[in-house]
Order: structure tokens, then C-alpha cells, then sequence
């Protein structure tokens, strides 16, 4: 779908003619900013190490990094958020002290969040009031109506943000950014939580504002978007500067080795036997909703065998956390036989009971869900686990042996912490998502359901989460993925489905089926039935 | 005048002077609140205010030089409060409680000399013309300066928070420390000052309990009306409109239960002072069942210690 972004003509009114002179000029042209050596230290961690970073106007510039390879350390001390412990940084060719953010807005840049830094209980008006430098109250609500249109990000001034979508929010963060008429406009991560269609509004609003001569700082860890909109790539590994490539002269795969250092481990679809026992099954699930954004939904009926990986793809909000509370236990019905494990109806049973009999679910949201964000990794190990690894001397919770548990899962999924004594808030989100889904499959589940696993989390984080869950499919174990994320789906899972306004489409092999009937699907419609699986 | 009348003036007037301290002690509070502060210890500063007031009025006489120190005692003791919480990071809910107590012993050790001295109140202001209106005038535009001033300074607070920039920051902080942070704004001096306004409240509502409502100082003098404070900001869902009209119906409560026995009601006291809380605890569950509404008005941050580093 990033494809589809090169038959979008620029009408040629709309390039600037100072980006036609800088074009037309060979001579090198001041940078419009450069970081030179910057380095900056962490108690136990060098966050960057003499990092250098040049963007040019009118440039949409990638800043290219694992989790935790020190981009946003980086952003921040360009915003002002952190100070450099040493290292200086031009604006347009002046050396320039950006000590705090204010001093950031000032100079022309404007930082989009990745975790959006807005107030939920105002308004978009009000959000938006508190980001500019001048109030101007008097037309500012005209102003958003205004750069809103022209950019193609409609928004109404007069929401509270805490009724909008995940993609709104994020248009807010961007027309605030847009009015007070920035020169570098820094993204910090901008899709990881938007929906393909999102993405691509938001490409179309970047190329638009690059031709226009604002700079763009575009960081991410998903090649193919860099590589569909940035002309210069920044890329950074382990606190240090690795290289500036041309992402359109370097292949993907380049580009990640670069990124990663050793070779990037790509996860091949598994063919083992499928064996005929189903493990868990939904039998014409429907719910209703009380809340005020929920899904209800509607008779799904899924089987999934021992040794199986099925998809569920879909955007998010059409049911998935319904669905995945179904089977947890979180929802429980009426109905025993409703969901079954292995055979057994437990549609009646709480979560505890649930894992006892072998399931295992990763719900979507990481921390206040999957996590309890100020509790220690061991005992958020113990949360979940103590149902199927023995943690308790005589009946007392064991710190030794939810440690040991804990420990395990450390070393085995590479988890980067300061000890399983650590807080789980003070996690990245890549490796707090590689505790908790490694939680869950070193309890060695009959049953495993997991909602975006590798939701934000960087490709070689997201290649070890995917190679765990296809061992896992090899030992014996129904796995059920649900994800936005198609082309993961499509990669590991034997069936696919999607899931649209709380109905569950037919299953159909991941072999017979294509993308773009998966896109189909999502958005309710149906394909040819030659390929129901 | 008939006597029916002059009762219920008597009345009017004795819920408003009870409501007053109320409105000083819950408005302040609530501004603290907005900011995504709990300050528990509302009684203590309120303490602090009532002797620091009433010691200098009596001392030097005058009614204006008291009022200024009684939102002095009050703010020294916010001031304590938030460089324990706000620099040290201690418990907000811990240190408000301890600051409660410490006001209590506190004001109890230094308004030893004090019990017993007489003071005569401060002067009230009858507004002219206004005044003559029967009933009304009486009730209405024969008050001291406080009274006055606590209406004011609820239609300030309010315009303040809604209307000006200023209001829309301490609001942004009280939602989410961490993004006013990311957009450049001090939260700690925000919720430094907004804290400091508290305690100059909760003094001015001390001051008023000893120098116009008993007008005298004895040990305890405000007897909980710090925790109805408390209750009221969170009665009025953190709306000052809701707060002033909170303030004097748990103000006429207070005195309906004085005067309950008096008219021939035979209700027990003790059920009477229940009534506050149990009012709040009422609103408490019928404004639950509107998640919006909470949403919309509550500090999502409260109470909640700020790491500017995190």
C-alpha cells in the first residue's frame, strides 16, 4: 500500500521556489540544522556516542534504529527536552544552545510525539492553545479549520481528545505542529499506531509539506516506509552513528543489516504437520457491549488445530479486544461450550481456570494490561505464571522461584532491563513486549492467543517474537495471532481471517490467499470461496 | 419586620457566615486539585490560619493586618507541603494527612495565650442603598468584607480556569504532568504556586472561623470543616459554580442542625453532621455512573508525584 504513494502527482504550483533553487544549486548549501558529536550518558548506558546528524530544507530525513540505538535520546536533545554532555548543534549554519523546548519552537522546530503528549480531558482547541508559543485565541480556531483542510487532516476544533481516534489524536499533534509554521518537522515513530489508510494520509501530508521546504525528521524502524518517503538516512546502532545511506540506492535488506550489525535472522512460514485435534475453538461467540466504544460481537466461530498459527487480521477497533476478553476469561458467558480448549467447554470459567487448562493470552496493551506498570518483572512474572510454573512454598508466593522464572525469561528473549528486579514501566516498549509475550510461551501453553505482538517493537525484536511463536506452533500448541499488521499475518500464520465490525469472515490458507483479499476482508467485503480453507 | 421573617434573616444569616470558611477552604483546594495535587491537609492549614490570624489581630488591632497573616500561616504551611511533595517526591496523601496533624498540635501549642482573649470580630460593611431593601438587605449587603470577597474570588477562580491561558496551563498540568512537560511548561512551579494559593486559601478560611465566625480561638477550632472542604470539591466535580452552591447547602446543613431541636425537629445531632458526608458520598456515586463526566472535569493526574526526568 506504500506503492500506491508514487502515482500521486504533485500539482507544480505547489513546490516553493526556494526549493527549486536548491535544487538548481550544485554548490553544498549550509545545513539547515547539524547535530556534530553529540554524546550523551545515562547512569550504566551510552545513550549516544559523538553522533553527528545533517538535515537540509525541504529534506524528508529517516532516522533509522533498533529500540534502545539512541534516536530518542537524539530527538530529544534537539528539542531541548535533554541537554548534550557534549557535541554542539547548528541552525542554519549558527551555533545554537537549545536549552529548552521553548527555545526549540523558537528556532522553527516542532516535535509530533510518538506517545502523544495531549491532554485528554480538553478540547482540540485547548490542546492545541497549549503547544503554540503566541496565543492567538481570537483566530486560532479558524486557523486549525484551515491548515486542517489544506493538509487534508480534518479535525473539529471543539472535541474533547479523550472521544477521538488513536489517528485523530495524532492530526492534532500535527496541525499543532503545522501552525506555528515550522522549518524541521521532527515524526517520532508516527505509524507505529496508526491503520494503513492512516499511513498513507499521513505520507501524502509529509511529501506535501517537504515540497513546500519544511524539513522533515522522519524516525522509524520500518524500512519499506523510508524507503517509500525519504531521500537521506541517519542510521544509528547502539548509541552510535553507523551510516548515512540513500534508502532509495540501498536494498531492504542493506538497510537492516546496517541497522542491526549481524545479519537479520528472517523468519520462514514453517510447513510441519497440522495434526487434526482442535485445541480451541469458538462456537457462535456473540457479545454485547456496555461500554461506550465497544464492538459487540456477532456468532464467530473459529477452530484452531494443534500446530497451527491462525491470523486474525483486521483495523483495530472492530472487535479484537471484544474477542480476545472472550477468550481469556475476561468476558465470560453464559454458554460453557462457547469456547473451548481442548475440548473442554470453559466459556464459563475465569482467566485463572482458563490457564490452568493451558491457555495462554497476551492482550494488546502492554502496560495496565499485559503489565502492571509500577510492579517488578518477577512479579508481574508471578501474575500470570504461577497458574502453570510452580512459584509458591507452601502456598506462599516464592521470590526465588518467580525470580528464576523471571531470570529465564530475561535471557531467553534477550530482554534488555536492569535485572528482573526492574519496574515494568521503566521498560522500552520493545522489550517489555518481548518480556510478556516470553512470559506466556515459557509457560509452554496448550493454547497461546496474542493481540499485536509486535506492536512498536523493532524488526529484530519482532523476528524473535515471530520465530518463538512459530517453535511453539512446531511443539504442538494452537496459536491464534490477532494483528494489523498483514504482512506479519501473511509471514508465519497457515490461515488467515479478518475480523470487521465484530464479525469474524471465513478462514482461508495464508497460501491461497493474496494482500490484497485480506484487505478485502478487513473491510468487510468477501472473496471467491475457491480458497476457504 | 415580622418575627417569622426576622428568624429566617437570623437563619439566612448564620448559613452564610457558615458557608464562608467553606467556600475560602474548597476553592483554594480546588485550584490545588486542578493542578493534579492532593492536599489532605486542608484542616491543618485552615488551624494555622485561624491562630496566625487571630494572634495578629489581636496583637496589633487590626482586622486587615490579621486576615494578610492568617493567608501568611496558611501558605508557610503549603510550603512545607510542597517542597515535601513536589521536590522530595513523598506521598501526597501521607504528607497531607501529616500536615493535618502537625496544624492541629501546632496551632494548639502556640494559641495557648490566646484562649480566652476577646476580640470583637471583623467590622462588617453594609452596603448602602442595597441594604434598605427589606429582608433581603439584611441578608444580602450586611456582611464583612470576606464574605464579599469569598464570592469574588469563586467568580475569579472560575473565569480564571475556563477563560485565561494561564487557567488552560494549571488545567493541562493537572491532566498530564508528563505532556505540559513535553510542551515546554514548569509543572513543578505550576503546581508550586497553585499550592501556595491552597494555603493562602485554607488560611483565609482559618482566619475567618477565629476572627469573624466565633470570633475567639479555642483549641480545634474548625472541627473537620477541612475535610468538608475536601468533600465539597469533589461534591462539585471540581466546578466552582457547583462549589459555592455545595458550599451553602453543607453550610445550611450545618446550621440546621444547631437550630434543628430549636424549630422542633427530633433528629439526633450526630445524624445531622453525618449529612455532608453522606451528601458527597451520594454525588460520588451518581456522578460514577458518568464516566464522560469525570473525565471531562477531574485531574487525571492527581496525586500523582511528577518525575520531570522519567
Amino acid at each position: 500500500m506504500v506503492v500506491a504513494l508514487n502515482s500521486v502527482h504533485w500539482p507544480v504550483a505547489t513546490v516553493t521556489p526556494l526549493f527549486m533553487s536548491s535544487i538548481q544549486t550544485d554548490e553544498p548549501r549550509t545545513a539547515l540544522v547539524a547535530m556534530h558529536k553529540i554524546s550523551k550518558a545515562y547512569p550504566g548506558c551510552l545513550a549516544n556516542d559523538a553522533v553527528n546528524l545533517m538535515i537540509h530544507q525541504g529534506q524528508i530525513h529517516a532516522l533509522l534504529g533498533e529500540n534502545g540505538a539512541g534516536k530518542s535520546t537524539l530527538v530529544k536533545i534537539l528539542y531541548g527536552l535533554l541537554q548534550a554532555d557534549s557535541g554542539y548543534v547548528e541552525w542554519q549554519g549558527a551555533r545554537v544552545s537549545i536549552s529548552s523546548p521553548a527555545v526549540a519552537r523558537e528556532l522553527g522546530i516542532a516535535l509530533v510525539f510518538q506517545h502523544f503528549s495531549l491532554f485528554e480531558s480538553l478540547s482540540v482547541l485547548e490542546n492545541i492553545a497549549l503547544g503554540m508559543a503566541v496565543p492567538a485565541t481570537q483566530n486560532l480556531k479558524q486557523n486549525i479549520i484551515d491548515v486542517s483542510q489544506r493538509y487534508g487532516l480534518p479535525l473539529d476544533p471543539d472535541r474533547q481528545v479523550y472521544t477521538l481516534s488513536v489517528g485523530e489524536r495524532q492530526r492534532i499533534e500535527i496541525v499543532r505542529c503545522l501552525l506555528q509554521e515550522p522549518k524541521l518537522l521532527i515524526m517520532d515513530e508516527p505509524t507505529s499506531v496508526l491503520t494503513p489508510q492512516e499511513v498513507n494520509d499521513l505520507f501524502v501530508t509529509l511529501k506535501r509539506l517537504a515540497s513546500e521546504g519544511v524539513a522533515i525528521l522522519y524516525i522509524s524502524h520500518k524500512l519499506n516506509e523510508i524507503k517509500a518517503l525519504c531521500s537521506e538516512a541517519t542510521i544509528l546502532r547502539g548509541g552510535k552513528h553507523v551510516a548515512t545511506a540513500d534508502p532509495q540506492q540501498r536494498s531492504t535488506h542493506e538497510l537492516a543489516s546496517l541497522m542491526m550489525g549481524d545479519e537479520l535472522l528472517i523468519p520462514q512460514r514453517q510447513e510441519h504437520a497440522i495434526e487434526d485435534s482442535v485445541l480451541l475453538q469458538l462456537n457462535n461467540v456473540s457479545r454485547t457491549t456496555s461500554e461506550q466504544h465497544g464492538v459487540p460481537l456477532h456468532n464467530i466461530e473459529l477452530q484452531v488445530h494443534a500446530g497451527e498459527i491462525v491470523g486474525i487480521a483486521g483495523v483495530a477497533g472492530n472487535g479484537q479486544d471484544e474477542l480476545l476478553q472472550v477468550i481469556s476469561g475476561e468476558h465470560r458467558s453464559s454458554d460453557a461450550d462457547s469456547v473451548s480448549i481442548n475440548g473442554e467447554g470453559v466459556g464459563v470459567l475465569a482467566p485463572g481456570a482458563r490457564r490452568e487448562l493451558g491457555l495462554c493470552c497476551v492482550p494488546e496493551e502492554r502496560l495496565g494490561h499485559a503489565a502492571v506498570p509500577s510492579m517488578s518483572l518477577v512479579e508481574n512474572a508471578f501474575l500470570t505464571a504461577h497458574h502453570r510454573i510452580p512459584m509458591r512454598t507452601a502456598g506462599l508466593f516464592s521470590l526465588k522461584k518467580s525470580a528464576r522464572f523471571a531470570e529465564k525469561v530475561i535471557e531467553q528473549f534477550n530482554v534488555q532491563c536492569n535485572g528482573s528486579g526492574a519496574v515494568a514501566s521503566s521498560l522500552s516498549g520493545g522489550n517489555l513486549q518481548k518480556f510478556i509475550v516470553g512470559r506466556e510461551i515459557e509457560q509452554q501453553p496448550l493454547v497461546f492467543v496474542v493481540s499485536q505482538p509486535t506492536w512498536g517493537v523493532d524488526a529484530g525484536a519482532a523476528s524473535a517474537i515471530h520465530t518463538a511463536l512459530q517453535q511453539m506452533a512446531s511443539r504442538g500448541a494452537a496459536v491464534l495471532v490477532i494483528s494489523q499488521d498483514i504482512d506479519e499475518l501473511m509471514l508465519i500464520s497457515h490461515r488467515i481471517a479478518a475480523l470487521c465490525a465484530g464479525r469474524l469472515s471465513n478462514t482461508y490458507s495464508t497460501t491461497s490467499v493474496s494482500v490484497q483479499e485480506v484487505g478485502v476482508l478487513m473491510g468487510g467485503g468477501s472473496i471467491a470461496d475457491g480458497a476457504v480453507a | 419586620m415580622s418575627a417569622d421573617n426576622s428568624m429566617l434573616v437570623l437563619i439566612g444569616l448564620s448559613v452564610i457566615t457558615a458557608a464562608t470558611p467553606l467556600v475560602y477552604a474548597a476553592i483554594g483546594e480546588l485550584v490545588v486539585e486542578k493542578s493534579g495535587v492532593l492536599n489532605l491537609g486542608v484542616e491543618g492549614m485552615m488551624l494555622g490560619g485561624a491562630v496566625g490570624g487571630f494572634a495578629v489581630a489581636h496583637l496589633s488591632g487590626s482586622a486587615l493586618l490579621g486576615v494578610l497573616a492568617g493567608m501568611l500561616s496558611g501558605m508557610l504551611l503549603s510550603l512545607l507541603f510542597a517542597f515535601l511533595t513536589l521536590h522530595l517526591r513523598s506521598s501526597q496523601v501521607a504528607t497531607g494527612l501529616a500536615l493535618t496533624l502537625f496544624g492541629i498540635g501546632l496551632s494548639a501549642l502556640l494559641g495557648q495565650p490566646l484562649i480566652g482573649v476577646a476580640y470583637e470580630g471583623i467590622p462588617t460593611y453594609a452596603i448602602p442603598v442595597l441594604r434598605d431593601i427589606p429582608v433581603l438587605g439584611t441578608l444580602l449587603f450586611e456582611h464583612d468584607l470576606m464574605v464579599y470577597g469569598s464570592i469574588l474570588l469563586v467568580v475569579a477562580v472560575s473565569f480564571f480556569l475556563r477563560s485565561t491561558r494561564a487557567g488552560l496551563i494549571l488545567r493541562a498540568v493537572g491532566d498530564s504532568p508528563e505532556a505540559a512537560h513535553a510542551l515546554g511548561y514548569r509543572v513543578i512551579l505550576v503546581r508550586y504556586l497553585a499550592t501556595l494559593f491552597g494555603g493562602a486559601c485554607a488560611g483565609l478560611s482559618g482566619c475567618y472561623l477565629s476572627m469573624a465566625y466565633a470570633p475567639m480561638w479555642a483549641e480545634n477550632l474548625s472541627a473537620g470543616r477541612g475535610w468538608i472542604a475536601l468533600a465539597l470539591v469533589v461534591f462539585a466535580t471540581w466546578q466552582p459554580s457547583r462549589l459555592l452552591f455545595g458550599a451553602y447547602l453543607f453550610g445550611g446543613i450545618t446550621i440546621l442542625q444547631l437550630h434543628a431541636q430549636a424549630i422542633g425537629i427530633n433528629v439526633p445531632s450526630q445524624l445531622m453532621s453525618m449529612l455532608p458526608y453522606i451528601a458527597t458520598i451520594i454525588v460520588l456515586v451518581l456522578i460514577s455512573r458518568d464516566r464522560g463526566r469525570i473525565r471531562k472535569n477531574a485531574p487525571a493526574s492527581i496525586g500523582q508525584a511528577f518525575h520531570p526526568t522519567k
